[in-house]
């Protein structure tokens, strides 16, 4: 039951997407983001649509699996457009009834709000399902490296992180097992109310804090006999290379957040 | 009681490709009975387990508990945990309380059984085993040594008295002292108080010298299931399905194929002996 919860979305593929540089695919987002909020046309957010679809074209995603990142945020939307058409006034009446109306403004923004919502979605989930977890921290490691002279620990940041993402599924994993070994002993994990609940977690919780620490020795202890010491000076297996294809697609993207803008 | 598979298929819904654990078993499962789950790694033993006592739902298919199908049933679950007692993989894992007394007594309590009958519950299963209640009571769970910390998660799933009790992979990671007393245990327990005992193991002997039933998975399939001796008798498709052969087995296999006739379906050591000198007075060799 657990286990359905996936935090790297990463679909591995062969695709032009896929093989851009990370810090590069890492620019690109944010720039494309920024630009999206400076939108202020439906025509903008057709071309910005278009080019999103074009790269998941590219990216050989399918597109449901896009379109189902969107459940998550599907409260979201739904909330603000209601909240827009029911309060935002101004405008020509579209419909009333009673003290309840919909004027022309409210729709209009609350439609223009959730397309951003939707593309800035759209946009971000394409990012992590085309960068596996391992190479977006290494692009974030990079970009923050120039911080490391103001006394950011950039490098740990990322080993911090690339732990992190490695021992998420292998915890949720445990946790999943033993809630089913106390499932099996008689615990209720399910009903009651929420003093209950949180009082029954208990045996979940120090079962899974107990492994978690003794990994986190166990791994401590294998890092150090392999002679780690920190990321000063570490090199890489694979060291990142920007080609002439990131820089294509950089120009690209530099040209359509033009775009978008004046449209 | 009597525990029934009817076309169970399990898929591990994971994302998009799941993956298929089980498929289509059928299964009965009487009183008394010991039986010897074997298959290599990700043949689905643990999944089917699990299917047992309800912590997991069949895809498709129905598990019937005495006559009830649990897979319908909204709620009554904690009766067939109380029934049926599972010990998972590494049950050491699952400690969480902070006395030893306090763990075993997390299922009986969980029952909704008085302090009295809980102590009683926490005694009885100590003792069985084999940890000494006075000693062992108020220690911490976590200052144990391994095999003992397995002792006392083994007897929290003793306090609930369940009548079918299965254990997954029990002596993975024992020292071979530990492992014996996995079986004395097994043993008494089957034989005094007439449990019946489902037992995942990957080795063969133990297998052999318990159950009196086999059950061999591949790929989420049961390839046999039989009594002892048809089952390990099967040497060529034991082996190909990845398995060992109990070593007394192997023993007499491989002597058996060099000439000597002797009988391949004996599990003692005391037995072969026998068997084997047997052969060998009537042969011409000595
Ligand atoms: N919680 C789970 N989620 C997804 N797949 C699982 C899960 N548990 C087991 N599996 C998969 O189901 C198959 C059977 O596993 P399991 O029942 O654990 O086998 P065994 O106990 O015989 O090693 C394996 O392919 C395994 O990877
Ligand atoms: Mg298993």
């Amino acid at each position: 039951m657990l286990r359905n919860i996936t935090i790297g979305q990463y679909m591995a593929r062969d695709s032009i997407i896929h093989n851009l540089d990370p810090r590069i695919k890492i620019v690109i987002t944010i720039m494309m983001i920024t630009a999206l909020f400076f939108i202020d046309t439906f025509s903008g957010y057709g071309l910005f649509f278009l080019s999103v679809l074009v790269i998941i074209y590219l990216s050989r995603i399918p597109l449901i699996r896009i379109i189902r990142g969107l459940k998550p945020v599907l409260f979201l939307v739904l909330l603000t457009l209601i909240l827009h058409i029911f309060f935002t006034r101004g405008g020509e009446v579209i419909w009333q009834w009673g003290f309840i109306s919909i004027e022309a403004e409210g729709l209009y923004t609350g439609l223009f709000m959730v397309t951003r919502i939707i593309l800035l979605i759209m946009f971000t989930s394409l990012l992590t399902l085309t960068t596996s977890p391992l190479e977006l921290t290494n692009g974030i490691e990079y970009l923050l490296s120039p911080l490391k002279r103001v006394g950011v620990p950039a490098s740990e940041l990322a080993m911090m992180m690339t732990i992190a993402l490695r021992f998420i599924p292998t915890l949720l994993e445990e946790a999943d097992k033993i809630m089913k070994a106390q499932m099996a002993r008689g615990a209720d994990f399910e009903s009651g109310n929420l003093v209950k609940r949180a009082r029954n977690l208990i045996p979940l919780l120090v079962p899974l804090f107990i492994s978690a620490f003794r990994r986190a020795d166990d791994l401590a202890l294998a890092m150090e006999s392999r002679c780690y010491h920190g990321g000063e000076g570490r090199t890489r297996l694979h060291e990142l290379k920007v080609r002439a294809g990131d820089f294509i697609a950089l120009a690209l993207a530099l040209l359509l957040c033009v775009a978008f803008i004046y449209f | 009681m009597l525990i029934e598979l009817k076309n169970v298929s399990h898929i591990y819904a994971d994302d998009f490709q799941g993956t298929e654990a089980l498929k289509n078993i059928n299964l009965k499962i009487r009183d008394h009975e010991f039986i010897g789950l074997v298959g290599h790694t990700g043949s689905g033993k643990s999944t089917l387990v699990q299917l047992l006592n309800g912590l997991i739902k069949p895809s498709s298919g129905s598990v019937i508990i005495d006559g009830v199908n649990i897979t319908e049933e909204k709620t009554g679950l904690l009766g067939i945990r109380r029934k049926i007692g599972l010990v998972f993989q590494y049950p050491e894992h699952q400690l969480f309380e902070e006395t030893v007394f306090g763990d075993v007594a997390f299922g009986p309590r969980n029952l909704g059984l008085s302090e009295e009958e809980v102590e009683v519950r926490v005694r009885e299963s100590l003792e069985l085993v084999g940890l000494d209640y006075e000693e062992f009571k108020d220690r911490s769970p976590f200052n144990l040594s391994g095999g003992q910390q397995r002792k006392v998660a083994i007897a929290g799933v003793l306090a609930m008295k369940p009548e079918v009790l299965i254990l997954d992979e029990p002596s993975a990671g024992l020292d071979p002292q530990g492992r014996q007393q996995l079986i004395s245990l097994l043993e008494y327990l089957y034989n005094k108080k007439g449990m019946t005992i489902i037992l995942v193991s990957h080795r063969m002997e133990e297998i052999a010298h318990l159950a009196n039933r086999v059950i061999v998975m591949s790929e989420g399939e049961i390839i046999f299931d039989d009594n002892p001796a048809k089952v390990f008798s099967e040497v060529e498709r034991i082996r190909e399905l990845g398995l060992d052969l109990p070593e007394i087995t192997e023993i007499l296999w491989r002597l058996n194929r060099k000439g000597l006739k002797v009988r391949t379906d004996i599990f003692s050591l005391a037995e072969a002996v026998e068997e084997i000198s047997r052969e060998l007075r009537g042969s011409e060799i000595c």
